[in-house]
Order: structure tokens, then sequence, then C-alpha cells
């Protein structure tokens, strides 16, 4: 097991150094000045001249990259043109927020997609299976921003029992202390639950928009996998010494056709974490993934490089995580 | 000769087993359906429809619903959508095409120089697709359009490159498979030269799975090249796109008190990456019954 991670690990340098390079030459392959094309065209040359010495853009390329690898490994991914503020700073502001979505969408997938997955598999070409296998597909083809606005327009426009944007009502304001910024967990822990309530409810139309593709991929990948366990030998023995057929699905089958389904939740998982830039645009979600978006519109480079750098890094974390959970659920990994 | 020679080949491929698998696949057949509708709606949007998306207006019907004379409603410009709607398509569509046949080119190619050379070659390629399988796939064609700039080539460039690593990962995998077969060791044998292998051989034999993820990719870069529009990232106005216009009508604020704004658009995106999906998931039926569930 150990060595299984350690070669994980060390198959990570070559990726991680990719990552930095290209996201390194993102700044430089935008044609022209970076400088010039962050302050804007009625920019003094002094200005621009200031921000090149500031951007380090008169060293030699390899000479900067360098300088970016080392700054990345100390953590410092320079400061936004627009506010001023450390980017590390911004994303540690904006990340509970995404982080809260994520999980939220995560479980919703994971609460419906699973069971939905398993029934169409038990089910297999009846009425059930067909509707939810279509369900699926239908969701996977959907646009989500799409299905967000249709889901603001019904529930929060017309019917009106759902805020359609932000993280929390301004009526309600911060009647609790945001100590960890997952304001969800902050308000229960302090007992605010009014707060806790207000929160949820801003939560539940972003959230469900969001889990629509993993629920609908989910739904698919333990269906395929449910089935293809189903058709397995040692399931017939089950059924053969009399085992109650609910427990056949959800104790041996089940159990053995996680695997794969593991795996498409850490995927779809760090996809989300990536910040959901369109879901996050629609409701007004303060997280990464709108924050990156502002800072292509306003230009601000250093905040789209920090932004993109960030995500890719989460995305490879929890893809490692992924396989090394993987090595957990099935031992015979270690001996490949 | 050509009476004889047709109908035998129609009578071949109609006895061929994969193809009487798709006619059996009631979702292939509703997918090649919707798709050849698309296909023709688009192709013949300026036939069938006398309106000029850019230059026609009708300020009077400024976001009024659908009605006889406007059957999907107006925009904020006082624009027919169903034209829009109809001509967006088209956009939507070629979009879809060439930043799948982009991705297709070069990924292909990679996966089987990767596949079939090994060594370094393979290292490299290796190394390129995890690095770009690193980054979400709407934040690589964000980055790509940001250095390009929005437009229509813009975005299919930066689709195309989203698909890449897909087309190389699949591509290696069945050259892999492929190049340790009997076949291809007897031509090799008789000293075929590596292109005539490859693109005689093994490309010709990798060909349908190939096409299933194509297919598929069509759907994919659909929904992809809209949610860039959708990000003021796409098509620049005039031109008409599906994802722009619900990016004006989110943009414009109308999206919630003219909902027809964004209803059509965005059913006709669904429909598109809908009737993709359907059918490259009847062709993947069809050719690999086993590994369809």
């Amino acid at each position: 097991m150990g060595r299984y991670i350690f070669a994980r690990l060390l198959r990570l340098i070559p990726v991680l150094l990719g990552i930095s390079l290209l996201v390194f030459l993102f700044l430089h392959l935008i044609p022209g000045d970076p400088a010039v094309t962050m302050l804007g065209d009625r920019a003094t040359p002094e200005q621009v001249e200031v921000l090149r010495e500031r951007m380090g853009l008169n060293e030699p390329l390899p000479l900067q990259y360098l300088s970016f690898l080392g700054s990345l490994l100390s953590f410092n991914l320079g400061t936004s043109i627009f506010t001023g503020v450390p980017i590390w700073d911004e994303i540690l502001l904006r990340w509970p927020a995404t982080f809260e979505l994520s999980v939220i969408a995560m479980l919703i997938a994971l609460v419906v997609g699973i069971p939905a997955g398993v029934i169409a598999a038990v089910r297999k070409n009846s009425l059930i299976d067909n509707v939810m296998m279509s369900g699926s597909l239908l969701g996977v083809s959907m646009p989500v921003y799409w299905l967000g606005l249709l889901l603001v327009y019904l529930f929060a426009v017309n019917l009106q029992w759902l805020p359609a944007s932000g993280r929390l009502g301004v009526d309600v304001g911060f009647t609790f202390a945001p100590i960890t910024g997952f304001f969800i967990f902050d308000a229960l822990i302090q007992g605010d639950f009014v707060a806790f309530g207000n929160i949820l409810s801003h939560l539940v139309l972003p959230a469900v928009t969001l889990s629509t593709i993993p629920l609908a991929i989910l739904a698919r990948i333990t269906r395929s996998a449910m089935l293809e366990v189903l058709s397995q030998d040692y399931i017939r023995t089950a059924r053969a010494k009399g085992v109650v057929e609910f427990w056949v699905v959800a104790k041996h089958a089940l159990k053995n056709a996680m695997l794969p389904v593991v795996t498409i939740v850490g995927l779809e998982f760090g996809t989300l974490l990536g910040g959901a830039i369109l879901t996050e645009t629609i409701f007004s979600w303060p997280g990464i993934g709108k924050w990156i978006y502002e800072g292509i519109l306003l230009r601000d480079y250093p905040v789209v490089q920090g932004g993109i750098v960030f995500v890719a890094f989460v995305f490879v974390l929890v893809n490692l995580l992924v396989d090394i959970s993987y090595a957990f659920l099935d031992p015979r990994i270690q001996y490949k | 000769m050509t009476t004889t020679i047709a109908p035998s080949r129609l009578t071949r491929f109609k006895n061929n087993r994969a193809v009487q698998r798709f006619a059996e696949s009631t979702s292939g057949l509703i997918g090649l359906g919707l798709t050849i509708f698309i296909g023709l709606a688009a192709l013949l949007a300026p036939v069938l429809n006398p309106y000029d998306p850019t230059t026609d207006r009708d300020y009077a019907a400024r976001l009024q619903g659908p009605s006889w004379e406007h059957w999907f409603g107006a925009d904020g410009l006082g624009r027919d959508i169903l034209t829009l709607v109809w001509y967006g398509l088209r956009t939507s569509l070629v979009i879809g095409l060439v930043s799948v046949l982009l991705g297709l080119i070069i990924g292909v190619s990679l996966g089987l120089a990767a596949g079939y050379f090994r060594g370094w070659i393979e290292g490299v390629v290796g190394w390129l697709t995890d690095v770009m399988l690193a980054f979400p796939s709407i934040l690589l064609a964000i980055a790509v359009v940001t250095i390009t700039g929005p437009s229509v080539v813009s975005v299919m460039m930066a689709v195309g490159i989203v698909q890449i690593p897909k087309f190389i990962r699949l591509t290696r995998s069945m050259v892999l498979s492929l190049r340790e077969q009997e076949f291809v060791q007897t031509v090799r044998a008789f000293g075929a030269q590596p292109p005539r292998i490859i693109f005689l051989h093994i490309l010709p034999a990798s060909l349908a799975p190939i096409v299933v993820q194509s297919t598929l990719a069509i759907g994919t870069a659909t929904l992809e090249a809209a949610g860039l529009g959708f990000l003021g990232l796409g098509a620049q106005p005039p031109t008409p796109e599906l994802g722009t216009m619900l990016s004006d009508a989110f943009k414009g604020g109308y999206s919630l008190s003219a909902p027809w704004t964004i209803l059509f658009p965005g059913l006709f995106i669904t429909l598109t990456v809908l009737a993709f999906n359907l059918l490259g998931d009847g062709l993947r039926d069809a050719i690999d019954p086993k590994g369809s569930r």
C-alpha cells in the first residue's frame, strides 16, 4: 500500500510541473504586452513600466518561470490588479462558498443517483428503468445554467418559495459569526437556526442545479456496475442459498459495484470543486468560479492565473485521493 | 456492372449485424431522426426562413410573448426568437462539428503515434494528456478563448483542444491492443513501413469506437460552446448563437420577465445535445453490444 501511494505521488510531480508551465504560458500567450492589456489603452508608459517591474515581466522567460514556480511553492500567487488583495487571501475567502455548494450538490447526487441506478438495474428494461435512464440522458444533455434559470423562474419568481441568489438573506444578515466560512456549519454550531434555515433555502436552487450532471452520470454508472455484478456467480449462489433479494442487492451486489462509482464520485466532485463557473454566475454565488469569471471580464489576469492554478491543483488532489481510496477498496490493486 | 454491384452492397449493409442491431435500438433511431431533423433545419435555414437574424427587427414587438407573428416571441431588441434560434442552431452545429473534427484529427494522430511507437513519444503524449485532463474542461476552454479573444473560431479552437486528450486516450488504448494482433504482426513481417501499418491496418480497425466517441463528443462540444457563449466568450453580435442568446437575456435582465427568451434557445441546445447522445449510445450498442448496458 505504501509503495503504491508513493508511486502515485511520484507520478504527480511531472503533472504539477506541466500545470504550472501551462498556467505560466497562459499569461504570455495573450497577444500584446500583458501589462498594457491589464491596465488598458489609457495607461501611461510609466504606469505600464511599474506594472511590468512588479510582475517581473522584464526578466528573461525561463527566469520568470522559475520565479513563478518559486512563488507557487510558497503559496504566493501574486495580487489582484483590480482590488490589490493577495490572490491567496481572495481564494481563502471564496473557497468555503464553493466547497459548501459542491458538498451539498454531491450529497443530492449521491442520495438520488445511486438508488436510482440500483432500482434501474434491478428492474432492467422495465418502465421505471426506461424513465430513469431517459431522465439521466436528459440530465447530461441539458445546459445547467439553463436549468438554473428555469428553476429560478419557477421557484423564486413565480412561486416565491426560494431565494434566487446569494448565500444569505439581507433581512437575516450575519446574526452568527462566520468562523469557518462554511455558513451552514457556522450557523449550526452557534445554534442560530433562523440563519441556518435561511442559508439552507439559499443553497437549494444552486445545489439542485449543480447536482444534475453528477446525478445523471452516477445513476448511469451505478446501473451499469450493478448489472455487471448481478450477473456474477456469487450472486446466483447467494440467491440459491435463499438470501432475501433485498440483501442480495443491498449487501452482496452493491458493495462490489461501488468501485467504478467511487471513481466517478471523485472525478465529479473534483469538477464541482473546480468552481462551477456557470452555476455560480447564475445564482450570484460568491465562489471561486464566479471570481475567475469576473477576473476574465476585468482582465485581472493574476486572478485568472491564480484561480486556474488553484482549481487544477484541487482537481489533481481529488484524483489522487480517489486513486488511493481505490487501493483501500480493492486490495488487488497494490499487487499490480 | 454498377446495377449488379449496388444491390449487393445494399444487401450486405442491411445484413450487417451492427446495422441490424442499430435498426432495433429505439434510442439510436430516435437520435438519428433528431440529428437528421436538426441537421436539415440548420442547413435549410436561409431557404425556409426569409428573415435575416442580424438585421430584421420589429421594435414594436420588443419582448412580446409567442404569437402568430412571432411563434417563439421576440427578444429585447425586437428580433424574432424563432429566426435567431434557427440560425443559432447553424452556428452551434458548425462549432460542434468543426471542434470535434479538430480534436479528432490531433487527438487520433497523437494517440496513433503514442500507441504505435511507444518510447519517449508515448511518455510525452501521456504527460500532455495528464496535464490537460487536470483542468476542468470549461476552464481550459475559457483559458484558450481568453488568449485568442472571443469569436466563433476561438470557440471552435477552445472546444476542440478540450476534446484532444479524450481522443488520445481512446486511440492509444486501441492501438496498444491492435499492434500485438496477428494481422498487424503479419504485415510487419512482410516489411510494411509504419505509416502503412498505422493508416491502412490499425486506423481502420479502430474506427468504430472513434466514430462513437466523435458522435458523443459533438454533444459535449455543443454544450461547452454554448457555455462559452453564455459567458460572453462565444460568437459576438450580430452572429446568432444559442448560448449567446441565453447570455443576452440573462445580462439584459429580461430572462425572468420574458421567459420565452431563455426557454427556446435552451430547449434547442438540449435537443441538439440529446440527439447526438442518443445517436452515440445507439451506435455504441450496435458496435459493442457486450460493452453497452
